[in-house]
Parts: C-alpha cells; structure tokens; sequence
C-alpha cells in the first residue's frame, strides 16, 4: 500500500498543472500556487532582463573617463531604475514569491497555500507596481537612486516626475510582499500534512518561513515610509524636509528600519536554496540541520537591529554608531553557522557537478567575500572611508546579485524539470555558470580596489579627478566593463538553453537529482492537486534510501531500505497518517 | 484511498485545500492576526514620527492641540466604542445562529446595521471636523510654513550658540591658541544697545520648558517678553479669534502638527472606510442567511479588523486632542 505513495509516477502523459486546464483566462485568473509560481518566475525573469539592460548602460558609460554616451541625468536615471527595478522588482520575489509560491506546498505535503485568491492577489498587486516603475521610466526621470534619500527625492525644483510613481510602485510592491508573507507564514503553520514536523522541514523552508516574517513585520514600516514620502513631495507635509524644518536622518532612519531587514529578504531564502542544493548534489546528510534552521531565525531576529549601519556618517550620535556596529558584527555568526555546515556537509560528499551544484559552489565563493567585506563597512574608522564609495557597490552587489541571484538562478536550475518536466543541456548549463562567475567577478573584484582608492559611487565621470587616479581608475572600471559584458553574455546563454529546453529537452524523470524532500515525490510536473495521496513523511535529508534508476533515468525511493530506516514515530504509511489526523 | 479530501464530509464553504473547517477557520484567524499586526507596524511608523516630533518640539503639539475640537472627539470616540460593543455582539449572535431554523438572523442584521451606523457616523463628525479646520485655515500642506527670515527669534537664538562654541575652542588642549594664529587673545563683539541676540536663546529655552513642565514662570523667567506670553488658557481664548497667521506667538513649525494629524487620522479614516466596506459585505451575505454556528468565520474575522480600527482611535484621540 505504502509502496504505490512514495514511488514515482509512472512516465506516461498524465495530467498535470501544465495541461489541466487550458486558455489564457485559466492562467491569468488561476488559484493554483503553481501557475501563479510560474508567472511570478516569468514576470521576475523579464524585470532582470530590463535591470540588466540598466546595468549594462551604466557599466558602458563607465569603461572610459569622460563623458560618455549618456548626459548626467541619463546616468543618474540609469542607475537609479537599475537599483529600484532589481531590488523592488526583481530580488525581493524572485525567491519566496517566484520559486517559493511553486515549491513550497509540494515540499510542505500541502496541495495548495492557505489563501489561493491572496496569493493571485499579490501577483497583480506586483504586476500593478510593476506598471508604475514603467511610468516612471517613461516619465523619463527618476534619478533619486533607489533609496530615495530626501531632500532629493523631494526637490521640487528639478523636473523628477517620476519619483511619485515609483514611489507608489514601491508602495504597491511592499504590500504584494506582504500578503506573499503572511500566507507563507499561514501555510507553514497551518497546512503540515500528519507526519511533517517542524524538525522535518526541508531548510528552505525554515529560510522562506524566517522571510515570511521579516516580510511581514518590516515591509508596513517602509510602507507608511513611502506614504508620507509621496504626501512630502506632493503637499510639503514638512515631516522630513529640512526647507520646511523636517529631519532628513528620520527619514533614513525609517526607510532602513525596513530596508535592512529587506536585505535579509533577499539572502535568507537564497541560503535556504543553497542548503538543499548542497545536500542533494552532494547527496550526503546536511550537516548540522537545527544550527542552520535556528540561524535563518536568528538572522531575521539580527537584521531588525542593525539599519543604523547605513547611517554611520548620516550624524548619529556615536554611541548609537557603537552599538550598530557592535550588532552588526554579530550577524556574522549565524551567517558563519550557515557557511560551515555547509563546508561540512561537503567533505566526504559524493559530490556531483551539476549545473544547481556548480551554482550553489559559485555562491559560497562569492557569499564569502561579500560576507567579510560587510565587516570592512561594519567597522566605524574603516567605514568612514569607505562609505559611498565604489568599495560599498562592491560588497552589496556580491551579497545581492552574486549571492542571492546565483542561489536563485542555482535553485531556478535545480527545479527547472519539476517545474516544466524538461531537462536542460547540461553541459551549455555548467558553460553558462562559468560565463556567470568568472564575468561576475571580473566585474566586482575590481570595484573594490576602485573604492577603496577612493572612487566614489553615483559619478558618470570621473575625468576630474587627479591624472594618476584618473588612469587608476580607468583601468579598474575598464575591467569591470568588461566582466559585465561577459555575464551578459553567460545569462543569454542560460536564458537561451532554457528556452530551447521548453521545446526540445528530454522528458525529466520525477527525481532527476536524487532528492529526498517531497516535491521530488511528485511527478515532473506535478498534478493539479500535488499529490494523489497525502504523501509518508521522513527524514529529507536521507539519501541513503534513494536508488538509481536506470529506464527512468532518475532516482526513486527503495521502500524497504526506507522502512528499515524509519526511525521511531515515523508516519510509515497511509493508514497511519489518518490516525494521526484525529477524525 | 485516493480521494483524501472526501473522507470527511465536504461542505461549501470548506475550500478544496484544506481537510476539515477546523483547520480553515485556524488558518483565517492566523492570517487575520498576522495582518493586524501589519496594520498596527503602518501606524506605528506614524506613532514614531509622532514621538519624534513631539520629543524635540513639545512646544508645536501643545500651542496646537488648542485648535482641536475635544467635544467632536469625544462623541467620536464614544461612537467607535459603542459601534465596537455591537460588532463584538454580532459576532456572539452569529455564533449561536441555528443553520436550519435562522433564529438570530434579524438580531445579527441589526447589529451590523448598528455598526456600520457608527462607522458612517465617525465618518460625518470626521467630516465637519476637518471642514472646520480648513475653514479655519489649517489645510495640509505648507501653507502656513513661515521662513526662516519671517520670525526673529528663534533664529536669532543661533547667535547665542556662536558665542559658545567660540570659547570652547580656545580651551581644547595641544590646539593652537589664538596667539599661535596670529589672533589677539581676546574677541569683543560690539553688541547693538538693547539687542535681542542676547537674551533670545533664554526665551526659547523657556519657552520650551514651559511647554514641557507648565511652569509658565520658567517662561517669564529669561523672557524679554514675558508680559505677551499669557497662560495657556488665556492663549486658547485668544487662538479662539485670532486668525494663526497673524498669532505672534504661534511656534514656527505649527503646520507639521496639523500634517502628523491629518497624516494620521487621514489614514484611520480610510480604514474606517474600509472597515465599513467588510461589514457591508458581511450583511449581505447574512442576509442571505449564510452565518451560523457551523461557519461565522468572516464574521469574526471582520469583527477583529473593526476592533483594531476602533483601538487605534483610542490612541490618536488622547494623542491629539487631550495635550495639556
């Protein structure tokens, strides 16, 4: 009986969530998290193209010294929709709202989120911010950067109609995340199928719940942030602008209580991806479960206390600073927690080099660096001279695209066959990742010499300067050019072996990776309800049951090692599960 | 086996994800208190701003607060309280509501009539309230921000600072004297006969003082024009014909506490809206007899959103209204 719960589907054309219904309407008015998953993943995946071309433009006029192509204002407006459009659009959903809303059920055993008609919701609320960033680049001026610091995001007397729509799109935008959150949160606790402990979680969604929280309880602030921005801009409320006796640093003080947190938005469920990457493809047990469930909670607890390291040169009082530096540097420890458990879940793995693994590999690299180069600006006497240099781009670029994107693109890989039953060419794949790292650092590394020499942020010239920096400098950002133009080139290549998958891929067996989680226990791709049965709960990080098999070319669960391996309490099959469910 | 869903009986209202009514009806109240708590962060960004302000200008809240209507607040608070006691009963009489017989059905619709009463009628005092205020003169916005120039001494007070910071450096061990710099040892500043610059930071931190402890000898004190500032009640008979623009004692950031104040019971409105919104929908659907004691979640659900809405009124009136 148990048997026929656990093992893959046999490989036949069945129904699945792809062709249960058809039609535009069933798509753009559906309530599976599935569909909605993969819109989001569509939607994200078009915002990077657009943030990629303003990151492109800027890397461009940046390669020589001089003026460029573009004037001052289009600079500014370059960078500033490039860091709005990647932060607000792009990082912040592409993990919980894009991969979360189609993995997060099937892992948790539940056939839906708790709150389907929300969870469709948030899509338009994001599609309907998303509209606004799009007015506001067409408005044609938005050159605040992303953070709309006041008093530029409030000089009235340059032309910036576009920072009240992109305000508003922001504002939209955070209250998207925060139903994403709440229903996350909801899920979790609510929709654990009998058997589904929280000890038993895969860690991603540990991460993604510790997300849900942060999303939940710092997203409102930024909200009422930007609400009294627009009122400040619109009618002179007077709150934060200093012509009219406001406080400028109040406003930073409010925009970062958030926008610290967000940053832990953006890594947390990345680190959750990477978590499960490395066990599977090393397809060993991950080393020390509960340090790094704890430390996912223990970083959103962290980031809610230090946003006052944004502001050390903003006039804080140097106590403060002291205090925000001290805590700062205590996210390190939970962040370490997660990097050495990784480490060890590597040694003595057999590890197989797959794209998701070549991935997860490049984000410890990369994470490192932008890890230990946050405690440079952690630390107050260093970070007066590096603060707003090129030094501070450098480090959030490898912490939010270089971490928190790899993991995204790694887990966007690892589930590419559930999510659309194809695979991927596996060399071209690991050809892409290598294009992708070695053309990111290219492009970073340097950045930070540049910065650290003293090269501020936000110049679209930098002629000015002494000649000996001038040249310096010329071949730093030279460097850094050129490195973008070779990611570019290994993000088409990905974008475009994807693309030739949907069409022409081999049919991906239900467990391609040996996976142990549930989604993995579904066919590829899934059923419209997830699973015919409430699926047996066990440990997901054993691997040691799973079995190659070779007409499906995928991995399946062995039944008897499983139940030899059942340790005690174990949901060992159906008829025990309703027990437990009580009715 | 493999119809999961069909071992327990299935009724409409039960969304197909989910196993029993149990389980739906935990998994709403979850989410709702999960959004309360984000609504009270929205305002609670407010309530800090609020905080912010009135730490380092008590002054502006407490000359303000004057022009605030307590009466109008006060019907409007007993409003929101009554209309909370009623939707709590709602709540209960929908619990009890027989889903056969609709016993308590006409009792459920005239309670949430009642609430939503005093949802619209929170809204119409609301509206004479801020009409008054506008007809007053106190609309959003800058209009009765005055520059800097237009007001002496509170700027004037700056001088006074000057003068400090100069000693100070004199006295910084290892620094340069004054002698090193080739400077005479000592500064004589030729002070105009009778100027203000002297004594004004005097009055402005008295002013301040007694705006903190109501000890308006603290502000006759230093205060070259101590015989103008009169008692606060004194003051509020005088606001009471004055027009603000051409009040001399009207502090010189007074326009950002009436925008805290239209900021944040702007944005409770909108709620009340919203909440008269939900009770709305609630009545139509118990109209068609869909509550009863099998299923009332939307019910209680609505109820909780009406009391943090009614709670958060509780705050802003004191907050506002009752400075003294």
């Amino acid at each position: 009986m148990s048997a026929i719960d656990t093992q893959p589907q046999t490989p036949v054309v069945v129904d699945n969530y792809l062709n249960h219904t058809k039609g535009v309407l069933s798509w753009a008015l559906t309530l599976d998290h599935k569909r909605i998953g993969v819109m989001y993943t569509i939607s994200v995946l078009l915002s990077f193209f657009l943030g990629g071309m303003f990151a492109l433009l800027v890397r461009t006029e940046l390669i020589a010294p001089g003026e460029g192509f573009l004037t001052q204002d289009q600079y500014n407006q370059a960078f500033s929709l490039h860091g709005a459009i990647m932060v607000f659009l792009v990082i912040i959903p592409s993990v919980p709202a894009a991969l979360g809303n189609f993995i997060m059920p099937i892992m948790l055993g539940a056939k839906d989120v708790a709150f389907p008609r929300l969870n469709l919701f948030s899509y338009y609320l994001w599609v309907f911010g998303a509209i606004f960033f799009v007015v506001a680049m067409f408005t044609g001026s938005l050159d605040t950067g992303w953070t709309f610091y006041t008093p530029y995001s409030i000089d009235t007397d340059s032309a910036m109609s576009g920072v009240i729509p992109a305000l508003t799109g922001a504002f939209i935008l955070g209250f998207s995340s925060i139903f994403t959150g709440m229903n996350f949160i909801v899920t979790i606790h609510r929709l654990r199928p009998p058997g589904m402990t929280w000890f038993r979680m895969p860690l991603f969604l540990w991460a993604i719940y510790a997300t849900a929280l942060i999303q939940v309880l710092a997203t409102p602030v930024l909200g009422i942030t930007l609400l009294l921005l627009i009122m400040e801009r619109a009618f002179g409320i007077g709150i934060f602008n200093p012509a009219l006796g406001g406080d400028p640093v109040l406003y930073q003080h409010f925009f970062w209580f958030y926008s610290h947190p967000a940053v832990y938005i953006m890594i947390l469920p990345g680190m959750g991806i990477i978590s499960e990457l490395i066990a599977v493809h090393s397809h060993k047990h991950i080393c020390g479960y509960k340090f790094i469930a704890f430390s996912s909670v223990a970083i959103a607890i962290f980031g809610f206390l230090v946003w006052g390291h944004h502001m050390f040169v903003s006039g804080q009082s140097p106590l403060l600073n002291a205090i925000f530096s001290a805590i700062t540097f205590s996210v390190s420890i939970p962040s370490a927690v997660k990097m050495f458990n990784w480490l060890a879940t590597l040694y003595k793995g057999s590890i197989s080099l797959n794209t998701p693994m070549l991935y997860a590999l490049s984000f410890m690299f990369i994470f490192a660096i932008g890890g230990l180069t946050g405690l440079h600006l952690g630390t107050l006497a260093t970070d007066v001279h590096l603060h707003d240099t090129y030094f501070v781009v450098a480090h959030f670029h490898y912490v939010m695209m270089g971490s928190a994107l790899i993991a995204m693109i790694g887990g966007l890989h690892h589930w590419w066959p559930k999510i659309t039953g194809k695979m991927y060419n596996e060399n071209l794949g690991r050809l892409g990742c290598i294009l992708v790292f070695v053309g990111f650092n290219t492009t970073f590394l340097p950045q930070f010499v540049l910065g650290s020499q003293g090269m501020p942020r936000r110049y679209h010239d930098y002629s000015n300067f002494l000649p000996e920096q001038v040249e310096l400098y010329a071949t730093y950002h030279m460097w850094s050019s050129i490195g973008s133009y070779i990611m570019a080139v290994g993000f088409f290549l990905t974008a475009g072996y994807l693309i030739h998958s949907l069409f022409a891929g081999r049919r991906a067996p239900a467990n391609p990776w040996g996976g142990r989680s549930l989604e993995w226990q579904c066919a590829s791709p899934p059923p419209y309800d997830n699973f015919a049965v409430t699926p047996s709960v066990g440990d997901c990080y054993d691997f040691s049951v799973l079995e190659w098999d070779e007409k499906e070319q995928g991995y399946r669960i062995n039944e008897e090692a499983r139940r030899k391996q059942a340790y005690p309490g174990e949901v060992a099959d159906r008829s025990g599960a309703e027990k437990l469910d009580g009715d | 086996m493999a119809h999961d869903a069909e071992h327990h009986d299935h009724p409409d209202h039960l969304a197909h994800h989910f196993d029993t009514p149990k389980q739906q009806f935990e998994a709403g109240k979850l989410g709702m208190w999960l959004f309360i708590a984000t609504e009270i962060l929205l305002f609670g960004g407010l309530f800090v701003g609020y905080s912010v302000w009135r730490g380092n200008h008590p002054e502006l809240f407490e000359y303000s607060s004057h022009f605030l209507d307590t009466t109008m607040g006060g019907i409007n608070t007993a409003v929101l309280i009554a209309s909370s006691l009623t939707m709590a009963a709602a709540v209960t009489v929908a619990q009890r509501n027989d889903p056969v017989k609709q016993d308590k059905r006409p009792i459920l619709i005239l309670l949430l009539v009642l609430t939503l009463c005093g949802a619209a009628g929170f809204m119409v005092i609301k509206y004479f309230e801020w009409t008054h205020k506008f007809a007053e003169g106190w609309y959003p916005g800058v209009k009765y921000y005055e520059k800097p120039s237009d007001k002496s001494h509170t700027w004037d007070s700056h001088a006074g600072v000057i003068g400090v910071e100069m000693t100070t450096i004199d006295t910084v061990d290892g620094a340069p004297t004054r002698g090193d710099l080739g400077l005479p040892d000592t500064v004589t500043v030729e002070l105009p006969a009778a100027a203000p610059v002297a004594v004004a930071p005097d009055h402005f931190l008295a002013d301040k003082l007694a705006a903190v402890y109501g000890n308006d000898d603290a502000a006759h004190a230093g205060d070259p024009h101590g015989a103008d500032v009169t008692t606060h009640d004194a003051k509020h008979d005088e606001h009471e014909q004055t027009h603000p623009l051409q009040d001399p004692h009207r502090p010189r950031d007074a326009h950002i506490f009436f925008n805290i104040y239209y900021m944040m019971t702007g944005l409770h409105g909108i709620h009340v809206i919203i909440g008269g919104i939900v009770i709305t929908w609630l009545l139509i659907k118990s109209f068609r007899g869909q509550f009863h004691r099998d299923y009332f979640t939307p019910v209680d659900l609505g109820g909780l959103y009406w009391h943090v809405v009614d709670l958060i009124w509780i705050f802003l009136f004191p907050l506002f209204y009752l400075i003294h």
